[in-house]
């Protein structure tokens, strides 16, 4: 039985009369990672500072608790923030940054100093103690923020970009840290990224967020298998749409038309009328290669080869000149295994690992969106 | 060419420092005339530190910059504080007309200052002087101020905040202490503005309050005495060591 500790419900702000989070509600559990995914613009920033205390609604409330905090200055909040770029005090040592919290809470010296030294006990920086923040490199300068921010023990740690600052190896290694971090200090972990890899592998939860609207609320399973629409699906990983058609439908059980084959699907949860257009979308490591003879598929040619090391990546084209996108584990019979560009095949995929969805009316994305979700791939 | 352009350097240098040096090593002549050398001696320095009327205006002059920079570095960096954190209407003209301050001549505010005074009925004297080296060094103040706030990063009040320190408390601990070093580049900025003004000083000044810079303007007017040698390198040592002390204020906050 999971408790709920924070709720947003009914928010509403605007900046300049431009409209930042529409009418947005959400519940955050006791003790669950979740992380706001979404562009830069979509909102989720603005939403981590109203839960601190940075930005008040100009509609809804928030409630820790049970308790109405919407008006709550960010000093009176039991919970704590990771800022983006550390924000530790130049002109104090690490230990005086950690311990600015407790001393605030007027705390006796001896207490101070243990509860400092455990903190940075658990960011691996007991004996960094006497530097300056300038004298760290910027893996340190991160822990010393995290041992800042979780040395109050708050009931809530509000995590804002951490680790976009840091390069990609190290990246990966304060993302398991701050899982382990998580499980033993048993706090909810508020994660705001747009890095989708990221929200993907730390996430108990992932809200998507696009112009101030959760577009996706759901486990990392959910969104990426289930994207909830287009934007999602583009977002999260990357995903092949192909065009198909409704050609009969039976019970639960649906004929669509792709690339001229015609396939059975199990039903959608939306409804769906005979001669209706939707999505079939594929994960590049759901497409199936095929043999040029073989008599499944669809006939179209190698125009691109991408050695990833653990995955061959291709493109192929398709005679009616759109492209996919195929993931393909190395296999341990054939480690030769390999494509040449303009070599003809088939792809085709297993029946009930595609995902449909319904035609929205705004389908391209925009130029920013594409933007940001490229480098959320990267 | 190379040797044009290095005998080039050298004269610059060599107007530059000339003066100086002379004004030194004259400080320590024995002669009565300032144009020719009686030997070593260091009775001018006797002699300045016996005219009571000099040590009183060294000590007035020291006390106004004293008290000069502390004020004006007060309102300054309030100054600089509110036109970097809020928005308010009249903001840009509030910073334009700092600039209007600076740059106008130091006679156009002498004058207008010294009507102003009498206006308003003040006695001349070491109030008149100290409102009158506030106001001017009030902009240097601010835009020293005004500088080293423009890099400051907006999330450390915030974290402060976060951490559990009210507006007041964070102010004190966070705010004040990552700005010092401007506050201090300005205050003995405010400070050598203060010490050698002589323009505006003339005009507001009264016969009660004698400072520093009058008195040796005046020591000139009726004939160069060696005194004044002495004094002036005093003066030069004084600086030189606020000079250090500000690099190495600056070089200690770099770090």
């Amino acid at each position: 039985m999971t408790k709920t500790l924070l709720s947003l419900s009914g928010i509403s702000k605007q900046f300049d009369g431009k409209t930042v989070l529409d009418e947005l509600s959400l519940t955050i559990d006791d003790g669950e990672f979740i992380t706001l995914l979404g562009p830069s613009g979509c909102g989720k920033t603005t939403l981590l500072r109203m839960m601190a205390g940075f930005e008040h609604p100009d509609e809804g409330t928030v409630t820790l608790s049970g308790v109405d905090i919407t008006q709550t200055p960010p000093e009176h909040r039991p919970l704590n923030t990771v800022f983006q770029n550390y924000a530790l005090f130049p002109h104090m040592s690490v230990f005086d940054n950690v311990a600015y919290g407790l001393k605030m809470e007027k705390r006796p010296k001896a207490e101070i100093a243990e509860r400092v030294e455990e903190a940075l006990a658990m960011v691996q920086l007991e004996d960094f103690a006497r530097r300056k923040p300038h004298q760290l490199s910027g893996g340190q300068q991160q822990r010393v923020a995290i041992a800042r921010a979780v040395v109050k023990r708050p009931k809530m740690l509000l995590l804002d970009e951490p680790l976009s600052a840091l390069d990609y190896k190290l990246r990966r290694t304060m993302q398991v840290e701050l899982k382990r971090l998580q499980r033993e200090l048993g706090i909810t972990f508020v994660f705001v990224t747009h890095d989708q890899e990221e929200a993907l592998s730390m996430s108990d939860r992932i809200v998507v967020l696009k112009d101030g609207y959760i577009q996706q609320l759901g486990t990392p399973r959910e969104v990426y298998e289930r994207p909830a629409n287009v934007f999602t699906a583009r977002f999260v990983g990357q995903t092949n749409f192909f065009p198909g058609r409704v050609t009969k439908i039976e019970g639960e059980r649906i004929s669509v038309d792709v690339f001229g084959l015609n396939r059975e699907l199990s039903k959608p949860s939306f409804r769906v009328a005979v001669n209706q257009s939707l999505h079939v979308l594929l994960r590049p490591e759901d497409i199936r290669v095929l043999a040029p003879d073989d008599i499944e598929g669809v006939a179209g040619k190698i125009v691109e080869r991408n050695y990833k090391g653990s995955t061959l990546d291709s493109v192929i084209e398709l005679e009616d000149g759109s492209h996919v996108m195929a993931s393909e584990f190395f296999d341990e019979d054939d480690p030769t295994f390999d494509y040449s560009i303009g070599e003809r095949v088939r792809v085709s995929w297993v029946d009930g690992w595609e995902w449909l969805l319904a035609e929205e009316g705004d389908e391209p994305l925009t130029d920013e969106e594409e933007l940001a979700a490229d480098d959320a791939e990267h | 060419m190379r040797w044009l352009s290095r005998s080039y350097l050298a004269l610059v240098y060599l107007l530059l420092y000339v003066p100086i040096v002379v004004l030194v090593v004259f400080s320590f002549n024995d002669s009565r005339t300032g144009y020719s050398w009686g030997g070593l001696s260091l009775r001018w320095y006797e002699s300045l530190f016996n005219n009571h009327a000099m040590v009183q205006a060294m000590w007035n002059s020291l006390w106004l910059a004293l008290t000069a920079a502390t004020v004006s570095t007060v309102i300054g960096a309030l100054t600089a504080l509110a036109l970097h954190r809020y928005r308010f209407r009249g903001k840009r003209v509030l910073n334009g007309m700092l600039f209007v301050v600076m740059m106008s001549p130091e006679i156009v505010l002498a004058i207008s200052l010294l009507g102003l005074f009498l206006l308003l009925g003040l006695k001349l004297g070491y109030v008149s002087l100290l409102l009158a080296h506030v106001t001017f060094c009030l902009p240097f103040v601010v835009i020293t101020v005004m500088a080293r706030l423009s890099g400051f990063d907006e999330r450390l009040p915030e974290a402060a905040r976060d951490l559990g320190a009210s507006d007041f408390t964070m102010t004190r601990t966070v705010l004040i202490p990552v700005i010092m070093p401007a506050l201090m580049a300005g205050w003995l900025l405010g400070f050598t503005l203060s010490m050698d003004d002589v323009v505006v000083s003339t005009f507001v000044s009264g016969p009660s309050y004698e400072i520093l810079p009058l008195r040796i303007y005046s020591m000139v007017r009726v004939g160069l005495k060696p005194e004044v040698n002495a004094l002036g390198t005093l003066l030069l040592v004084f600086s030189l060591v606020m000079l250090m002390l500000s690099q190495w204020i600056l070089s200690r906050s770099k770090q």
